[in-house]
């Protein structure tokens, strides 16, 4: 960051209800019409403790500037729409509180909010999630079952089900995908998303397309690049062990154990 | 972004099927294997050198030839030399594959690695096997 002190922008129009603080929300904007590369632009916002970032990217929009651009759907968490990141690391804007992003008593507290890292920006916090999405296909994220179909359900025993649960929680927002280093280098990459999809059905016992799955990860840009660092399971909003998701797969590859 | 417009079948796969070969699993588990046995090869090979007995200074042509004259040593000092040349030759390719953007820079950087290692393999092992304890200077 520069020491360059960036324009203010107007943000007295924002409602300040009582007990609110102003805070300074630092964004990186970039608007591919006027701008060659992406700034930093400072606002600062009445907010409350129990306030969500989401809720003061909304007043910025909605009282400040109203082109600023970013995803967001159902702002609780489920969708996956707003991954951005705050203070350096990928989370959810829905389901950051500024009560834990305040500085000591006394202090400025200053919230920086930027893009997700490794998908093209297209405006501001909104970046083209297609090569995230192509990594997800050419995983075959779908049941695949040979044979005739059973006339009753696929039953499934609470273990096996078990074995495969903590995958199945992904809502595909791209948090961990976009804080992978490897992936940031080389976009070719599946990335962690794409494998915790690939697990999520290769550990499925209703599922018999595993060896298809295990042979599309183990090749060049598969689970082989993954260096462990662990940035994934950090990033994660569901809470999902990723690396040790995509550790099982790795383990499956070398012993066959699926 | 604009390509992805003029194609017939958007959703048709974009990666080049599975090669179903085992090469990537393979350097995988011989990054793990060779890294244990150098921890004890050259950590072993440092406190020989450098620590027992006076260490470098006692170094000279008749301690190296002493060493050289046993096949143990041979093995131990050739084993070294391939594993880590491989070790760190392979890790080498990976940072290559990460961060060359295109892929003629990919492709002149791997061989530049790939002649280098084989130059250094092969000095190397030639002059474990070729040594000759009575050379005249």
């Amino acid at each position: 960051m520069t020491a360059v002190a960036e324009p203010t922008n107007d943000t007295s129009q924002i409602p300040a209800p009582e007990g609110s603080v102003t805070i300074t929300v630092k964004i990186l904007r970039f608007n591919p019409e006027i701008d060659n590369e992406p700034h930093w632009e400072s606002y600062d916002v009445p907010a409350l403790p129990t306030d969500r970032v989401l809720n003061l990217l909304m007043n910025i929009k909605n009282y400040a500037d109203g082109t600023l651009s970013f995803r967001r759907s159902c702002a609780h968490g489920i969708c996956g729409s707003d991954a951005m990141q705050i203070n350096g690391i990928n989370r959810l804007a829905c389901k950051v509180l500024v009560k834990d992003l305040l500085a000591k008593e006394g202090k400025q507290t200053t919230v920086t909010v930027a893009p997700i890292k490794g998908l093209p920006t297209m405006k501001d916090l909104y970046v083209d999630m297609e090569p995230f999405f192509e990594a997800f296909r050419a995983v075959k994220p779908y049941l695949i079952a040979y044979g005739n179909e059973p006339t009753n359900e696929r039953y499934q025993s609470a273990a096996d089900r078990e074995r495969f649960d903590d995958t199945t929680k992904c809502i595909l927002c791209a948090c961990c995908t976009s804080s992978c280093p490897v992936y940031w280098a080389d976009g070719s990459y599946f990335g962690p998303a794409a494998i915790v999809n690939a697990h999520r059905f290769i550990f499925d016992s209703r599922d018999e397309a595993a060896e298809e799955r295990l042979d599309i990860l183990n090749d060049t840009e598969g689970v082989w690049r993954c260096r462990t660092t662990f940035n994934c399971t950090d990033a994660c909003p569901r809470g999902i062990q990723v690396t040790k998701a995509i550790q099982e797969v790795k383990r499956a590859l070398l012993f066959k154990r699926t | 972004m604009s390509e992805s417009l003029t194609l017939d079948k958007p959703r048709s796969p974009r990666r080049p099927a599975a090669r179903r070969n085992n090469f990537e699993l393979y350097s995988w588990a011989f990054m793990r294997i060779s890294g244990l046995a150098l921890v004890i090869l050259v950590l072993g090979h440092l406190f020989i050198m450098n620590i027992l007995d006076g260490g470098v200074h006692r170094i000279n042509f008749a301690f190296v030839a002493g060493r050289w004259s046993s096949p143990f040593w041979q093995f131990w000092d050739l084993a070294m030399l391939w594993l880590a040349q491989l070790h760190g030759g392979n890790g080498l390719r990976t940072i290559i594959d990460d961060y060359a953007r295109k892929d003629t820079t990919r492709f002149w950087l791997k061989m530049l690695l790939y002649v280098a290692m084989a130059v250094i393999l092969v000095l190397g092992t030639l002059v474990i096997f070729t040594f000759d304890p009575n050379i005249t200077a």
